[in-house]
């Protein structure tokens, strides 16, 4: 368990207040220019030391995400944008961040900023997040006050300006291609990689895009030094981490946790049990509405990491662990996904667009107890259909819980089934199109 | 992406107020000179709140005049997002989250509530024409589950009381202060644990 001291978000339910003389006291701001002044080398090799991956749901190394960027300013400017759109469900993490810990982002933006040659930064949030941004923009402009932000910001001799940009209620918008599209005022829908935003990004200049979590936690790692955060966790799996529970248990709660910390502990201490006792418990989604589900039996041991969880073909992604108990409909519940994902899937690509309607309505069917089991078999190539054929990684976010539900719970989509019944029955069913299928030579 | 009506019914013509034109120019300032249609997201935000929270064609054209690009690459963003509405919405515009953290909790409970107090369809004005209602999916607050936006409030923790009292404030025009509905701080932990989620909506 996470030690009081190892915290790094202190102000996550606001109980020490947001404003910025609150956020110097409890040591941000503190030794920025110092911290500057060691150079960019310095600072990422540090990142690289801490071995922080990037807490948005892919887990790219952090230090190496900044190496891509060159190393000097060519004819065209570099940006950093940082990624608020968060819209995965079940995850609220960067909303507490934008709401409690703003000062956190800010000087991360500026160290990262200098890191990578950025002299403007682009805050993208999520236009539902109003309130949220309009505390980020106090936020921003009480540093503006201090001279923390704006020419010689900081007294690094660095200019530095940060500007929030809306989003417009688009999940896919997250994606980082796609975020970069909405900012210079288009449709979100991903560019082709590579070129890679590192070196083609917005405005066709160098860019980096990094999650709200992971560039609020770089000042704690560069003032702690990156061996401090790498001690924390497992290998590979290092420092802390906001997990996010929701769903049936009995006091859901955002919570910073070390990673690797067993998914039971992480239930049972901070957010009071699954409703029922853990014997009631179904299933987990571990890591926001993306990433496959893990029945009970697997649930029981498993720790909370990115490589222990793609070993049991899941994943952390965003660290938003939706808790389901066998009082739910499992089926309802994915199908539920599945429909989210064919809202918002941007139409770019045609096994997405398409595939991801399907799966819903085959789902639905299964809940609704009227599907064959050949709709079974289809359901799991539509799946394979998708996943590894669309620009973007939205296609394997919407192919994989439903390849998860298939894994792990195959029987209980198979006792809701029936026989493909029309044509061996000889039922006269006056909506079958195909009528003539039913007659006795055919059948 | 999804399916949006333009509505019937369209004013002829659309201007940004002078308090409108003097923050489009502030926003302008934020992007490069030559990258000028980065503003039309903040630009369509601000159209938007001007005319009563919807947005009309001849807004789409002006904001395509004003920041000379073609109308249909703003009609495109317009009808991409979500959060434009293309149509009169009420005044009290309730969003409800129904994406599966918050279904679990009993967000269908709320659906049914709003189609019983506002109106039997969403996308729908109420009675009295100050509210309507629509599903929305995930809002990214499944901590604070079941919960409503709105307007740009979030009303979380919510159980059928709760939500009954907030649709009955919404309809008598007198909201009431958006936040936690079971009186926790934020995000956190409750100390007074629920019993087999009997408190849930």
């Amino acid at each position: 368990m996470l030690k009081a001291e190892n915290k790094i978000f202190k102000n996550l339910y606001n109980q020490l207040g947001w404003e910025i003389d609150h956020a110097i006291k409890r040591d941000d701001w503190k030794d920025t220019k110092n911290i500057i002044s060691k150079g960019r080398e310095w600072i990422i090799n540090e990142v690289k030391t801490s071995e922080l991956r990037g807490r948005g749901g892919a887990g790219f190394s952090t230090g190496l995400k900044w190496s891509f960027a060159p190393k000097e300013v060519g004819s065209r400017p570099h940006y950093l944008v940082i990624n608020a759109d968060e819209s995965e469900p079940g995850t609220c993490k960067d909303r507490d961040i934008l709401r409690f810990e703003p000062q956190k982002l800010i000087e991360g933006c500026l160290i990262a900023g200098y890191a990578v040659n950025a002299h403007i930064c682009y805050i993208y949030i999520r236009g539902e997040y109003f309130n949220e941004g309009r505390r980020l923009q106090e936020a921003i402009d009480q540093a503006y006050e201090k001279n923390f932000l704006g020419k010689n910001a900081c007294g690094s001799g660095w200019d530095f300006d940060i500007h929030i940009h809306y989003g417009a209620g688009a999940y896919i918008c997250g994606e980082e291609t796609a975020l970069l599209e909405s900012i210079e005022g288009n449709k979100g829908q991903p560019r082709l990689k590579p070129p890679f935003p590192a070196l083609v990004g917005l405005y066709g200049c160098p860019t980096i895009v990094n999650n709200v979590e992971t560039i609020a936690v770089v000042p704690t790692i560069l003032r702690r030094g990156g061996k401090w955060f790498a001690s924390i966790g497992k290998p590979k799996n290092t420092g802390t981490k906001i997990f996010c529970i929701s769903g049936n248990v009995n006091s859901p709660c955002n919570v910073e946790e070390e990673m690797g910390i067993p998914l039971k502990e992480l239930i049972d201490k901070h957010a009071g049990g699954v409703v029922g006792g853990w014997e009631n418990l179904q299933a987990v989604i571990p890591g926001g509405s993306s990433m496959p589900l893990l029945p009970k039996k697997i649930c029981d041991t498993i720790t909370m990491d990115f490589d222990s969880l793609i070993e049991n073909k899941s994943g952390l992604g965003t660290a938003g662990i939706v808790v389901i108990n066998k009082d739910q409909d499992i089926i309802a519940c994915m199908a539920r996904i599945a429909r989210f994902y064919k809202h918002e899937s941007c139409g770019q690509c045609t096994p997405c667009r398409e595939g991801a309607g399907w799966m819903w309505r085959i789902l639905d069917r299964v809940v609704k107890r009227k599907a064959t089991f050949s709709d079974i078999d289809l359901l799991s190539d539509v799946t394979k259909q998708i996943e590894g054929h669309t620009i973007c990684a939205f296609g394997e976010g919407s192919a994989w819980p439903v390849q998860g539900l298939l894994r792990h719970f195959r029987k209980e989509i198979d006792s809701r089934c029936r026989d493909e019944p029309l044509i061996k029955k000889r039922t006269n069913n006056p909506y079958l199109v195909d009528q003539h299928l039913l007659e006795n030579k055919n059948a | 992406m999804t399916l949006k009506k333009i509505h019937d019914d369209q004013p002829k013509e659309f201007k940004f107020s002078s308090e409108n034109f003097k923050k489009a120019e502030e926003i302008l300032k934020r992007y490069p000179k030559e990258n000028k249609k980065s503003a039309v997201m903040p630009f369509l935000y601000l159209a938007q709140k001007q005319n009563s929270n919807w947005i009309p064609l001849a807004a789409m054209k002006y904001i395509a005049n004003f920041l000379s690009m073609p109308y249909i690459s703003v009609y495109e963003v317009a009808t991409f997002y979500t959060m434009y509405n293309l149509a009169p919405v009420g005044k009290h515009f309730v969003q409800v989250c129904t994406t599966t953290p918050c279904l679990i909790r009993g967000a269908d409970k709320i659906v049914r509530l709003c189609k019983e107090k506002i109106s039997p369809n969403e996308n729908e004005l109420s009675k009295e024409g100050s509210c309507s209602w629509m599903e929305v999916e995930c809002l990214g607050a499944c901590v604070n589950a079941p919960m409503i936006q709105i307007n740009d409030n979030y009303y979380e923790d919510l159980d059928e009381k709760s939500t009954k009292e907030i649709l009955e404030s919404l309809i008598n025009d007198k909201p009431l202060k958006p936040g936690s509905f079971r009186g926790r701080k934020n995000t956190a932990p409750e100390k007074k644990q629920i019993v087999n989620g009997e408190k849930h909506a």
